[in-house]
């Protein structure tokens, strides 16, 4: 502390409520350092193309855009060693008109990566009026770079409508056969008496 | 006129060599989803898992409920296993909403989910050996079961949907005498398993028929995203417990357990080692837990979260179950995930049953640890 602080005629009162208030502020803000590294080497390759979404222990968020997907996703697996996908969420925003598709990726082989989870995700415009399959929410498909997300995506596309480009086998998972009515996970989907 | 087929149904030409057959839906031996299987002879030439006959929508049911509202169906999935369940959603919604829990409290949620954990994997091994046409392996565990039921029962006051975690700890404190008499029934326990292993793991009977069936190569279980007792019997040291260690299972004693051979053998022993290795979870935590203190934290009525998004994972008894939070500053989430090791297991059925004989569909099936209720969810 420098020597001229200031120590007014002010009530002691407020001097020891500062630092009080200080502290909570500044904890949130300390990125866990390995996490930051990992973060750093994905922002470093692809520049403005990604953005982070945040750093917290153990978990990371990177946000790319649909048309380099593959190619974040190809860097992720191949020098993070990132080597499966745990699940693949659709998340629905009616008001941005765009469903988010999340993908939380982890890793088996190497022993640093066991508790970390890294979230992947971009984002598809949405239609109003959707056409599962022949429409403009689509996305190509990260099975060729993650095997397992096989079933994932195929729960993805019919309970939210995002077609997966590339994916060798969009059928139906969960839903019946002649299922008719709009994707069941969007927000305008309603349940009844609720 | 030919009337439009309803999309989603596709047609397809039948070859004279294959036959396809339906395995379920009315589980004959596939629980509540149904097998395409396609025979040539006596062999499986192409499997293809059709489940979504127990789909609930629990996850677009948890949009419509508050935080609290949501803890008594988010179980339903896996009744067995709810604590398991319901764990992760709790850890989410706490680092949510920034609720700390009280030291006892962890420790009762590490007893109580590792109780459950015995309870499902009883009731698994039970199903599986009834398939295998071993009687003896369904009636002992059944009857087992009852015991931890019993402890189970005492906590929450439930049998089997306990709904007994919440955010910021557990509904109610543990019964007098819980400790006495959950030592005295982890002891008996203890010398079951034993039984079990002579007259179930060491039959050369099943030893015959489950050796060397359906064999998953390390690699490809790292691949295909396997998880639980699929992936630790395949070689992979991957326990959550372990690894990412939530609550107070960086203090307590145990191994994870790992084989390295893969085939339906290894995959249905592991589970058995779990429920051993639970034993000592238990043990210890009773002996390491606060005696007394507060064993839930007060939540504001109607919590709110802010604008985040939390994933957090715990070992189920069918392995990694993730629960994936997305709020929006409203009471409701506003989006929930379930992520379960069952779902994330199907995926290698097909590859497993590909070129075995159809009289070992069960075995295989089976080992997989594969519950229809939770994949559907």
């Amino acid at each position: 502390m420098s020597s001229e602080t200031t120590i007014d005629e002010k009530s002691s009162e407020t001097v020891e409520t500062k630092p009080e208030i200080a502290k909570k502020e500044i904890t949130p803000v300390v990125e866990p350092k390995f996490e930051k590294s990992l973060a750093e080497k994905v922002v470093s390759k692809f520049g403005t193309i990604v953005t982070i979404g945040f750093i917290k222990p153990n978990r990371i968020r990177i946000n790319a855009k649909k048309e380099n997907i593959l190619d974040v996703a190809t860097f992720i697996r191949d020098e993070l060693n990132f080597d499966h996908a745990e699940s693949v969420t659709g998340v629905d925003y009616p008001k941005s008109k765009e469903i988010e598709v999340v993908y939380h990726l982890g890793s088996y082989t190497e022993p640093q990566l066991a508790k970390q989870v890294l979230t992947l995700a971009t984002r598809v415009p949405r239609e109003d009026i959707p056409n599962p399959g022949h429409d403009s929410t689509r996305m190509p498909s990260l099975r060729d770079v993650f095997y397992s997300v096989e079933f994932h995506e195929r729960e993805c596309f019919e309970m939210l409508g995002v077609y997966f480009d590339g994916h060798p086998d969009n059928r139906r998972l969960l839903l019946p056969e002649d299922w008719a009515d709009i994707p069941p996970f969007r927000k305008d989907f309603g349940i009844k008496g609720r | 006129m030919i009337t439009p087929l309803p999309p989603g149904i596709q047609l397809e030409k039948v070859d004279d060599r294959i036959m396809t057959l339906n395995v379920g839906p009315q589980h004959p031996g596939s629980g509540h989803m149904r097998l395409i299987i396609k025979v040539d002879g006596d062999y499986i030439v192409s499997c293809d898992p059709d489940p979504g006959y127990v789909h609930r929508g629990e996850e677009k049911m948890a949009e419509y409920r508050n935080y609290i509202q949501n803890i008594p169906h988010l179980e339903r999935p896996v009744i067995h296993d709810s604590c398991n369940i319901l764990y992760p959603y709790c850890l989410a919604v706490e680092d949510l909403l920034g609720l700390e829990v009280p030291e006892r409290a962890k420790y009762i949620r590490v007893i109580a989910s590792e109780l459950n954990r015995c309870v499902y994997t009883l009731y698994w091994l039970a199903i599986y050996g009834i398939f295998l046409g071993h009687s003896t392996m369904f009636m002992w565990p059944v009857g087992d079961r009852e015991f931890c039921i019993d402890l189970l029962e005492a906590m929450s006051g439930a049998r089997v949907t306990h709904a007994y975690f919440v955010p910021g700890g557990v509904r109610n404190d543990l019964p007098a005498n819980f400790e006495e008499r959950c030592l005295r029934q982890i002891d008996y326990f203890e010398k079951r398993l034993k039984q079990y292993e002579d007259i179930f793991y060491q039959n050369p009977v099943l030893k015959q028929r489950t050796e060397g069936t359906g064999v998953l190569s390390r690699m490809d279980a790292i691949r295909l995203g396997t998880t639980g007792s699929v992936l630790r019997s395949a070689g992979v040291d991957f326990d959550v417990r372990k690894k990412e260690p939530y609550d107070v299972y960086d203090n307590l004693d145990f191994q994870t357990q790992v084989l390295k051979e893969g085939d339906s053998y290894a995959r249905s022993r592991v589970p058995y080692l779990d429920m051993l290795e639970s034993c000592r979870i238990i043990k210890d935590a009773l002996k390491k837990m606060p005696k007394s203190g507060s064993v839930r934290t007060k939540l504001k009525p109607n919590p709110k979260g802010g604008n985040d998004e939390v994933y957090r994972r715990v070992e189920s008894g069918r392995g990694s179950l993730g629960m994936y939070v997305v709020s929006d500053g409203k009471p409701e989430p506003y989006r929930v995930k379930i992520s379960v090791g069952s779902f994330r297991n199907l995926i290698c059925m097909p590859y497993l049953l590909k070129g075995e004989k159809l009289g070992n569909m069960p075995a295989v099936y089976w080992s997989l640890n594969y519950w229809p209720v939770e994949a559907d969810r």
